[in-house]
């Protein structure tokens, strides 16, 4: 039997959040905070914020990071992004990439429960004087045709079979078999599904919370969002990404849904039970990529991705459809499609030779550079796009990576603005009704099942996502092209 | 003693049972865990499931415990208000009872998607009462 007592000061220490100890890091730059090694670290800590981030981030991200940099086969350095905060093993906003060569490992908790929850921006075709005398019809359409919040279902059922030709096609299935377009198929990550995907590396469990849950979009902060282009950094970059001011656009975030959440609990455990040990603090339980575990980690988290791509699909399929009812002369493209919760096989230099490392990113995005083979044509001179999710109240971003990600971090950016505050002390503060009234009175429209769930997710509960946008141009991890105001929000 | 609470974690949820039995403190964090989801005074106790789960050691029962119930809300569609526990060495049984989820009744937030080993700590304190807490990821 496993416990042990606590006084009063361990108490108190569970219960209190932490600023992270400033002594503790070396700064580099404005922008570049190192973590020296020490220790059992094999790498050091590499913290991308301003100072204003740094001071607001919690100590646990300076231990998490740090945990990271122990294990083996990590290279270069353990990574956090801008909107770094406390995670469960990985600080979410983590980056770190293992080579299998040198006993590399993989994490569950460093892809995340949600795996490959991620974002994706679709152009309208429509400005926002267009879309203005529709915006209530449109708000109605959208929120009938999207399931979203806690127990939604949606229409489509799968068969065993069908479920695992799902598991293995990703948004190509979902395609295939009439939800979404193929020209949206090359503007999404690995062209729109994973391979090397088993599906029957996935529980059976994981399989049955998915069977009502395909085109659902789940909740907390999950959303559907029509956006307006209020501001245009990089007129080059909004150029080839075909984005202008005043231009609407529509963002998804959502996950994998139940079978995603239920790979992620069901390894967490076999790797806390068998996974590689030692480990200074079992939520950081993992197994290295060349073993049984680790390989069936890796075909389920791939099942999971396409499951996860296939959703954000159907539910483009769906966002379609309201349009099409709503505001006819929409046509709606993807732009692009990015995972923020991933582990994916990319090929980086590290100790002077070209390795084949798997990058986890937890809450944290891609942001290849202009040039990188891995982006469609019609990016690659521009370089990625990369999607920064806001509140519900406040401004969303695009960016475009940089030649100089690569070197800093593996080719990643942050992934959106991180709460400030506890969903606790966000429902104590905030009325859902009022919220709804109160974004109302600046345009925008809210549509959820929940005032609980709009009061958990106020604008006012997250950091100022202006700060992270920013932090990361600083960085040089992505440049800003267009800032995004919300005209209309589905929540869950 | 009896009680729940949930605790700050970045973007996630801490739940916390405090109880004079390892039980006690299991069904308290269960209650934690249904209150991040819905409206617990709302949700009427009408039909009982049983679970049963193994854990290597107590900590991890904890974390089995509420992801057994995580998967019940998620594939049956409800939501629990009222929890029982029988703890025997490192295996479990459990009784949830609750009802199918109304939006319109039940106050709901949001869903969990799994419990974590995060925070995770099953302890006694020095008059013998237990807390079982861990977080769970929203």
């Amino acid at each position: 039997m496993r416990c042990g007592c606590l006084n009063e000061v361990e108490l108190a220490k569970l219960r209190k959040k932490r600023n992270m100890d400033r002594q503790s890091l070396e700064r580099h730059s404005d922008f570049e905070w190192w973590i020296k090694p020490t220790g059992r670290m094999r790498v050091p800590g590499i913290i991308y914020a301003g100072e204003h981030l740094i001071e607001d981030m919690d100590e646990k991200v300076r231990e998490q990071v740090t945990n990271v940099a122990t294990l083996p086969g990590i290279q270069r350095a353990s990574y956090a992004m801008p909107d770094a905060h406390w995670g469960y093993g990985f600080p979410i906003g983590g980056v770190a990439a293992f080579d299998p060569e040198e006993g590399g490992v993989i994490s569950a908790g460093g892809v995340g429960f949600d795996i490959s929850c991620g974002v994706r921006t679709l152009r309208t075709g429509l400005t926002a004087e267009e879309v203005e005398p529709q915006k209530e019809k449109l708000a109605d359409a959208l929120f009938e045709s999207v399931p979203a919040g806690v127990g939604s279902t949606g229409a489509i059922r799968l068969s065993e079979h069908e479920m695992d030709e799902m598991l293995r096609g990703g948004a190509r299935w979902a395609v295939a078999h009439g939800y979404g377009i193929a020209e949206d198929l090359e503007r999404i990550e690995e062209t729109g599904c994973a391979s090397g995907a088993k599906p029957e590396c996935v529980s059976r469990e994981a399989k049955k919370r998915q069977s009502d849950e395909m085109g659902t979009l789940g909740s907390g902060n999950h959303y559907l969002e029509v956006q307006r282009v209020a501001q245009i950094f990089d007129a080059q970059a909004a150029a080839s990404f075909g984005l202008h001011l005043n231009d609407t656009v529509v963002s998804i975030h959502c996950g994998s849904r139940g079978l995603g959440h239920q790979v992620g609990t069901d390894y967490l455990k076999s790797m806390v039970v068998e996974g590689y040990k030692p480990i200074p603090d079992r939520e950081l339980a993992c197994a290295p990529i060349r073993s049984d575990l680790g390989q069936r980690y890796l075909g389920a988290m791939r099942a999971a991705t396409n499951c996860a791509l296939a959703n954000r699909e159907i539910i483009t399929h769906l966002v379609r459809r309201a349009f099409h009812e709503a505001a006819p002369k929409a046509n709606l493209t993807l732009l692009y499609d990015v995972s923020h919760n991933t582990c994916k096989i990319e090929q980086h230099v590290s100790d002077g030779r070209t390795r084949e490392l798997f990058v986890h990113r937890k809450g944290a995005t891609r942001a290849f550079g202009p040039g990188n083979s891995e982006l469609p044509s019609s990016l690659r001179e521009v370089g990625q796009p990369v999607l920064i999710g806001g509140t519900m109240g406040t401004e969303s971003y695009i960016l475009v990576g940089t030649a100089e990600s690569e070197r800093l971090a593996f080719s990643s950016a942050c992934h959106g603005a991180g709460r400030a505050m506890s969903r606790t002390q966000a429902m104590k503060r905030w009325h859902g009704r009022n919220v709804i009234q109160e974004l109302g009175r600046q345009g925008i429209l809210i549509r959820s099942r929940s005032f609980r769930g709009v009061a958990e997710e106020a604008p006012g509960a997250y950091k100022d996502v202006n700060d992270v946008a920013e932090a990361a141009e600083h960085a040089n991890l992505a440049r800003r092209v267009a800032r995004l105001v919300p005209l209309i929000c589905v929540k869950g | 003693m009896a009680r729940w609470e949930h605790f700050a974690h970045g973007a996630d949820v801490g739940v916390r049972g405090f109880g004079e039995s390892v039980e006690q403190a299991f069904e308290q964090a269960a209650l934690a865990l249904s209150a991040v989801v819905a409206d617990v005074s709302t949700i009427a106790p009408s039909q009982s499931i049983e679970v049963q789960c193994d854990a290597p050691d107590l900590e991890l029962l904890l974390v089995s415990w509420l992801n057994a119930i995580v998967y019940e809300m998620a594939v049956r569609k409800m939501v629990f208000s009222k929890f029982r526990v029988a703890v025997s060495g490192n295996s479990l049984n459990g009784s949830l009872a609750g009802e199918r989820i109304d939006a319109r009744r039940h106050d709901l937030a949001v869903e969990v998607k799994g419990a974590t080993v995060t925070a995770l700590k099953v302890a006694r304190d020095h008059d013998g009462n237990w807390i079982a807490q861990c977080v769970v990821d929203v």
